[in-house]
């Protein structure tokens, strides 16, 4: 029975009597204790070093050359909090309602109001530890609007948000680092999870520049290793981003939570051919100002700008009048796929629609004249000022899309195309982030609890921040208060010898395969299967189909994979095939959980299950729950269900009309 | 945007490990798109070497948009390659043609040894940040956001120095591979907020010491850093290094 331990009484209560009640451990016994922090991006950066703070010894790893390379840093556009500073009616229930019903009504409570209460202390912490968030003239905090509310709560460093949130982060953590609570490992990567009497006690590692094991041992251990939309190969995610801690922990007993939701960005750059390695995101914040759109006409072939205004449709702002281009990712993103599929596409591909800036910098250009004094400005003086405006907010997007695409956003608009981006499943953590394994962690994107079917822009940073900062520090101690007896258990212990032995086993097993395909092919492969099947729309036919062709590659990568180089060397061919190894898995029961899941929900879209308009129909009769996913042995799993109760937010259709 | 296809001859610097000696090897690559990034270019030479039974090209390489600082190639004496503010990931293609040579190195520098082929160890960036490049502010500690309003040209001048992506550009295209400007611009970035002001005087001493430990050489000012900085950071920040340096080091108590 999943236990979700969600505290007694009214909703927003729950949070503050939990931490009044919650167990401590005294500091001289957290001097004694120590716990392992797997990855070091926004979640698990910000928890080793509060947890360093507080006294815990930390052992924190990655597989980077530094943290300050994990892939949070690529976040562009904000961060979410309940502020209210700009006075539109913004509140902590309010962002906690627009999460619960962006998330379509699949994520927990309790969990989501504890996040937007305790969003407003993020900034907070972030400005204190010199993160240069955007500011106004009279020196306080700048915001702007993001996908699926009506107020302004994102807080924003230009299109560079993540990457000064995570710097912020990375610093407090060299700072523990000096002060000797934290001991960082770069370039390592977690193989195996140790268990010992049913509890988490350690990992091991392999040491990406030796190619040697080690084994560390925790009195808990932390995963914060991020998301695994890699599986469907081109995603916005980092090369390196993998599922692989995730998935050890699964198959050691680690409930796997609504793996199926996936979130496809509307906003990307479009594929340009097959050699492609990746997918670059065009930051949501750019649809605060540009306006989506494609001709009225099939296949219209004229350059964008000798399209006039009657022979376009901005098919947002037609679809959905009151939140127009501000629609949540998931609606945007299955509206662009609608009219691509129906023909009215763009580029050479038809795979791609507009995203326009010429109103916004006209608009901004007329602000600014008349700012200036300039009467009867020509229409060179508006562009060149609007312009101006739009650099300084979206400058490095705009320089990014040329970069790519070699053609000028500030002239002709830009090529856009949805892409995997972020899963809002993950490893299922109850109230106080543990897994189903006593000691097992796991914040940030790497759970699954927030944000239910569909992630609101701008909530994943405040997620990961929330959890390592505020919420970790507070519950970890609640199962650690027992533990202050235990001592730290030699890594000679026959569970280390026999976790180490089988990560050997493994490498070695790979390295015999000698085939003639490099992982890559394989990864490839599995990214269309999924892309195609198990991405924005999926039908019970093609989710079938998905996982006897994702059983039939895993067998051919068993028997025909090739990793040139040693395992006791750097080897990144190896890494990568210790990684793909373990998508193809996870690929197969994506597959399973969406099949499983009759009704549209969120990015999770059932071409069966959807409205008159198209759009998702939830069945909430029926699927009101997490799928919680046990391991039980090759392409076996057994469905455990949690039933998600709204006492607060009561489910209704999701409209944005 | 018209594309097209290209072989080139590339020369890359091969190294097994720490301890061996490297070399150049030469490698002819055809069907190069235009429309390729550098580093799928590089992908797709990997895949050959893979296939032919031959180790590929290690090569650090994350988030591919130009903002994790990962990747680290020295191309044709210039890091990151030809283009002006820009990683190596998102060099493309069609900066090269038909015929081209290209040499690609690793970063060179004393301080940044070699781990294999163009990767390289920057663990020492890690190491002058733990010497004070940050705030001592425990978590919880926090007042609220708006309560020190901050000048916006101070703001906007602290995030130019924050978007140091700490790739080592700057130290890998020094004849002196001083690592000043990456030093300057963690120090301007926090020297410029009100909440750095604590800590002003030792944080600079300490970066400044470890700098030096860690065998960075010093600035004579030739601009080099500046002209290949993917971030565009200032050398205007060195110049605030120094004065922020001669200040704590003329009244610092310690």
């Amino acid at each position: 029975m999943l236990n979700s331990k969600i505290p007694a009484g009214p909703l927003e209560e729950k949070w503050s009597d939990y931490k009044g009640h919650v167990r401590l451990v005294n500091p001289s016994n957290k001097r004694k204790i120590e716990i392992i922090m797997v990855g070091t991006g926004l979640a698990g950066a910000s928890a080793a070093a509060s947890l360093g703070e507080l006294g815990y010894q930390v052992k924190a790893f990655c597989f980077q050359d530094s943290p300050r390379r994990a892939h949070s840093i690529a976040a562009q556009g904000g961060i979410n909090a309940a502020k209210n500073y700009q006075n539109d009616g913004d509140s902590v229930f309010r962002l906690f309602y627009d999460t619960v019903k962006g998330g379509d009504y699949r994520s927990r409570e309790s969990n989501v109001h504890r996040l937007a209460e305790v969003s407003a202390n993020i900034i907070d912490q972030c400005v204190a530890q010199g993160v240069p968030f955007a500011r106004e003239y009279g020196g306080l905090l700048s915001n702007r609007s993001f996908g699926g509310t009506q107020v302004q709560r994102t807080f924003y460093a230009a299109g560079q948000t993540g990457q000064q949130l995570l710097i912020g982060a990375y610093q407090a953590l060299e700072r523990q680092v000096t002060l000797g609570n934290v001991k960082m490992y770069n370039r390592h990567e977690m193989q195996e999870l140790v268990i010992i009497d049913g509890k988490a006690r350690g990992i091991i590692t392999r040491n990406l520049v030796t190619g040697e094991l080690e084994r560390f041992f925790g009195h808990a251990v932390v995963l914060c290793t991020g998301g695994y939309g890699n599986v469907f190969y081109l995603s916005t995610n980092a090369m390196g981003c993998n599922v692989t801690a995730a998935w050890k922990a699964h198959k050691k007993g680690a409930y796997f939570a609504n793996p199926c939701f996936t979130q496809i960005h509307p906003t990307c750059i479009p594929v340009s051919g097959d050699y492609q390695s990746k997918l670059t995101l065009m930051s949501e914040s750019l649809r605060n100002d540009g306006r989506i759109w494609v001709p009225k006409e099939k296949n219209d072939n004229r350059k964008p700008k000798d399209i006039p205004e009657a022979d376009r449709d901005y098919y947002l702002e037609r679809r959905y009048p009151a939140f127009g281009n501000l629609v949540p990712r998931d609606v945007a993103s299955r509206a662009a796929k609608e009219r691509c599929d129906a023909g009215y596409g763009v580029g050479t591909s038809k795979q791609a629609v507009y995203l326009d800036y010429a109103d916004a910098i006209e608009r901004y250009g007329r602000i600014e004249c008349s700012k200036k004094g300039i009467e009867n400005p020509t229409a060179e003086q508006i562009n060149a000022h609007g312009r101006d405006v739009v650099k300084e907010k979206y400058g490095n997007l705009f320089d990014m899309y040329e970069k790519i695409t070699g053609e000028n956003p500030y002239e002709v608009p830009m090529r856009i195309y949805p892409a995997v981006h972020y899963t809002m499943g993950g490893l299922w953590v109850d109230y106080e982030l543990m897994t189903t394994i006593q000691g097992l962690y796991c914040l940030g994107e790497a759970n699954f609890s927030d944000h239910g079917a569909n992630r609101l822009g701008a909530s994943a940073l405040m997620q990961g921040l929330a959890d390592g900062y505020f919420v970790i520090p507070y519950t970890i101690g609640s199962y650690l208060a027992d533990d202050i007896r235990t001592k730290a258990i030699p890594t000679d212990h026959p569970a280390f010898a026999e976790a180490e032995k089988s990560v050997a086993d493994r490498l070695q097993q790979l390295k015999n395969i000698k085939g003639n395909q490099p992982v890559e092919s394989f990864h490839k492969r599995l990214g269309k299967i999924m892309w195609d099947k198990c991405g924005m729309a999926r039908n019970e036919q093609g989710l079938q189909e998905a996982i006897l062709e994702i059983q039939a590659l895993k067998k051919e990568f068993w028997s025909d994979l090739k990793i040139p180089g040693d395992i006791k060397e750097m080897n990144p061919e190896l890494d990568k095939a210790c990684r793909v190894a373990d998508f193809i898995e996870l690929g197969e029961l994506m597959c399973i959980d969406a099949l499983n899941r009759r009704e549209s929900c969120g990015g999770h879209f059932r071409e069966e299950m959807q409205t008159e308009e198209g759009e998702a129909k939830r069945d909430d009769a029926n699927f009101s729950f997490v799928s919680a996913w046990e391991y039980e042995g090759e392409n076996k799993w057994e469905l455990h269900k949690e039933e998600l109760v709204f006492d607060v937010a009561k489910p209704s259709q999701r409209s944005y009309k | 945007m018209d594309h097209y296809i290209m072989n080139l001859t590339l020369k890359v610097w091969r190294q097994k490990n720490n301890q061996s000696k490297g070399n150049f090897e030469t490698y002819e690559v055809q069907g190069i798109s235009s429309e390729m990034s550098f580093l799928e270019m590089m992908d797709v030479l990997n895949d050959r070497l893979i296939r032919e039974g031959k180790d590929p090209i290690a090569f650090d390489h994350d988030c591919r948009e130009g903002i994790c600082g990962m990747c680290s190639m020295y191309i044709n004496g210039r890091p990151h390659g030809p283009w002006h503010a820009n990683t190596v990931c998102q060099l493309h293609m069609r900066a090269y043609h038909e015929g081209d040579v290209i040499v690609v190195e690793p970063w060179r520098a004393k301080a940044f040894p070699v781990v294999k082929d163009l990767i390289v160890d920057r663990s020492a960036f890690d190491r002058i940040i733990q010497a004070g490049g940050y705030i001592s502010v425990n978590t919880g500690n926090a007042v609220d956001a708006n309560s020190i309003p901050i000048e916006k040209d101070h703001a906007d001048a602290s995030f130019a120095a924050a978007a140091c992506i700490g790739c080592g550009a700057c130290v890998a295209a020094c004849k002196n591979s001083s690592a000043m400007l990456f030093v300057s611009a963690k120090v301007s970035h926090l020297a410029l907020l009100p909440q750095g002001a604590p800590e002003r005087k030792s944080r600079v001493l300490n970066m400044i010491a470890q700098m030096d430990k860690e065998g960075f050489g010093s600035c004579t000012n030739t601009q080099a850093c500046e002209s290949v900085c993917p971030k565009e950071i200032s050398m205007a920040n060195i110049a605030r290094l120094n004065s922020e340096f001669i200040g704590a080091g003329l009244s610092a108590d310690k």
